[in-house]
């Protein structure tokens, strides 16, 4: 018995060495080696055209399934499904004081009883379709890109869509998976490693430079352990010393995407575990921006060390996401007023992520950590486009708050998403009551306005 | 994962409510995936914090009055019937509805039915009244506190005395809709789908 195992282990044994080695080599030479340097293969934009093309091809068989069993296909809308006209509520009040009552308007009474129509039919509306629920869910796709977690249409799958379907599994699981671990791995021990090293050494200009490329390194590993195919526009606005940077946020990997193009200073709170590893080494290369979790209430103290660090020009930029959560990409909402106060420039970058290849959005109320980073791993890949805007600086007689909102609306525009005055703490908050009052208040106008000019005439 | 049920609803259903409400196929589906979406507890049914987490909803004056009319009396939970059986009374009235066989029982979204809705808005105790002090309530909600007790007690008092007929100082369904016959009930009462 021993005899018969021996040679089959030995063979074994030498069969998963060969394995091994071919695979690290190939790691090596086609992934780690180019993002030490900065260059690209173009393997991964390859990849993005056959998996679009194979996409197309699948969701017309669904299409065609459908009609032949005759059924009625769910179509995702992106936009509205009702018509909301956007007229005012005097404009609308008083188009329905009009419809019935043969007065005209001057002598119209306060009050009328067909006046909560206009309340009724907005409070329907609203729970038929509103602006805001639908931002912390992931975005709904036209077609379907091989993931059983976006189809609704699965029942209408043919036999060769399955086999696709079971290889795409297989593929995205057994080999992907497993290669972008060991990525991910690869990176951050290296990140944790080669801070730590490079904070024995003095400060100067040599420990300057190698935090850069060590920093570049490090976050560029980790885009291929995503196979994150970024599109940066504009280089030339990239932020500078002194600056801070503002973006919209999707998710975590927001920071990976913007700093393997450039370096940048973080702004977070210190958490424990892993990330407090990271964050810890990281500070050790270069200056970031720690904060205590006490130290995160004092809006005074937060205020005062961005603008210390801003005012060092020596220092990189700061990178703030102002939203404060994460929104699904289609949409920016408010942002908050905090980093626009300080009084540095500002340069405004707007993310885009394609939908099609992997949703990129973290639900974390829905979802924790580790499960969102195993879904992003196991996607296709994560295509996103990247702007960098020219830089904008607060103009004279402008607050802090509309400051903000000028920049969200630049980011808006540029990234193609919509642009609301809403919180994103609604994800978990309830809206305050100021805005039930301003409606309050206008109504109450209407009624006591006819009065006063009634005592008028 | 990501559990978009329109799988959990039934061709039979969607038939059955197709016919009680008029609502179309696709609309249905678009309604349906709304509804899971507003449920949080993933349990078939809205409760009143699902509608209230709906912010653009929560700064309606009559917010809490609308969320109500969804619920029957005494319960909790409304289903997807229930939910669409009230979301019924906004869809547009067809010319060519007109033209058909009239259907046995009234439409929900006949203009009648959108008074109805209208009118229970008002009556908080369900009594087919609307009473001075019901009035003065809904009204209380409508201005916030921006006008005093006197003003808006006129105000009642002058809205019952103009639709009041037969003298009991009460404000029932035939005299509201007397009050409204001449108001385009069928365009401001109604929600028109884009698709």
């Amino acid at each position: 018995m021993e005899l018969f195992f021996n040679p089959f282990d030995n063979l074994l044994c030498i069969l998963l060495g060969i394995s091994f080695t071919v695979w690290f080599t190939l790691l090596l030479v086609f992934i780690i080696v180019p993002a030490i340097f900065g260059v690209s293969f173009g393997i991964r934009r390859l990849y993005m055209k056959t998996l679009l093309k194979i996409f197309e091809w699948a969701t017309l068989r669904i299409e065609r399934g459908a009609k032949e069993k005759n059924h009625h296909l769910y179509k995702p809308y992106s936009n509205a499904i009702i018509a909301k006209e956007p007229t005012s509520l005097e404009e609308e009040i008083k188009e329905i004081r009009r419809s019935g009552s043969n007065k005209d308007l001057d002598s119209a009474t306060e009050f009328e009883m067909s006046d909560i129509f206009y309340f009724a039919r907005r409070g329907v509306e609203s729970i038929m379709d509103d602006e805001v629920t639908k931002r912390f869910t992931a975005e709904e796709l036209e077609s379907w890109n091989l993931l059983t977690r976006s189809n609704n249409n699965f029942q209408y799958i043919s036999l060769r869509l399955t086999v696709l379907w079971w290889l795409g599994l297989l593929i995205r699981y057994g080999f992907l998976l497993p290669l972008r671990v060991t990525l991910a791995f690869t990176g951050v021990s290296l990140l944790v490693f080669l801070t730590s090293l490079i904070g024995l050494l003095p400060n100067g200009r040599l420990k300057n430079f190698l935090s850069e490329k060590v920093h570049l390194m490090c976050y560029r590993i980790c885009v291929r352990a995503l196979t994150a195919i970024i599109t940066y526009h504009d280089s030339e606005n990239k932020p500078k010393n002194g600056g801070i940077c503002v973006a919209n946020h999707t998710s975590p990997i927001d920071v990976i995407i913007l700093a393997s193009d450039g370096c940048y200073a973080m702004v977070g709170q210190i958490h424990g575990g892993l990330m407090g590893v990271i964050q810890r080494s990281m500070v050790k290369a270069c200056p970031h921006v720690w904060f205590e979790r006490s130290e995160v209430k004092d809006r005074h103290l937060v205020a005062k060390r961005l603008s210390d660090h801003v005012q060092d020009k020596s220092k990189l930029p700061i990178l703030i996401f102002p939203e404060g959560t994460c929104i699904n990409n289609t949409s920016v909402m408010m942002f908050k007023k905090g980093s626009f106060d300080i009084g540095a420039t500002v340069y405004p970058v707007a993310i885009k992520y394609d939908p099609r290849f992997g949703d990129a959005f973290w639900n974390s109320s829905k979802f924790g950590m580790v499960n969102y980073l195993l879904h992003m791993m196991s996607s296709w890949a994560i295509v996103c486009s990247v702007w960098y805007l020219p830089p904008m600086s607060r103009e004279e007689g402008e607050d802090a708050v509309q400051f903000a909102n000028r920049v969200k609306a630049a980011i808006a525009r540029k990234g193609g998403l919509v642009d609301l005055l809403w919180d994103g703490g609604l994800k978990r908050e309830k809206v305050k009551d100021t805005f039930k009052e301003e409606q309050q208040k206008l109504y109450s106008k209407m009624l006591v306005g006819t009065q006063e000019d009634r005592s008028r005439s | 994962m990501g559990s978009r049920a329109s799988t959990l609803l039934r061709e039979e259903e969607i038939e059955e409510i197709k016919k009680e409400t008029g609502f179309s196929h696709s609309q249905i589906t678009r309604l349906y995936s709304r509804f899971t979406s507003l449920d949080k507890g993933e349990n078939g049914t809205l409760s009143r914090e699902d509608f209230q987490r709906i912010p653009e909803l929560a700064i309606n004056p009559l917010g809490d009055r609308i969320i109500n009319a969804f619920f029957p009396e005494g319960e909790d939970q409304v289903n997807f019937r229930g939910f669409m059986r009230t979301l019924a009374h906004f869809r547009p009235i067809e010319d060519n509805e007109k033209n058909k066989n009239p259907p046995a029982t009234e439409p929900l979204n006949s203009r009648a039915n959108k008074l109805l809705f209208a009118f229970r808005l008002y009556d908080l105790d369900r009594d087919d009244k609307i009473s001075r002090d019901e009035l003065l309530q809904v009204l209380r909600m409508m201005v916030g506190v921006n006008i005093s007790d006197e003003q808006l007690g006129s105000i009642a008092d002058r809205t019952i005395q103009e639709a009041d007929t037969n003298g009991d100082n009460c404000i029932s369904f035939q005299e509201f809709m007397k009050v409204l016959e001449k108001v385009d009930v069928e365009q401001k009462m109604s929600i028109r789908f884009l698709h």
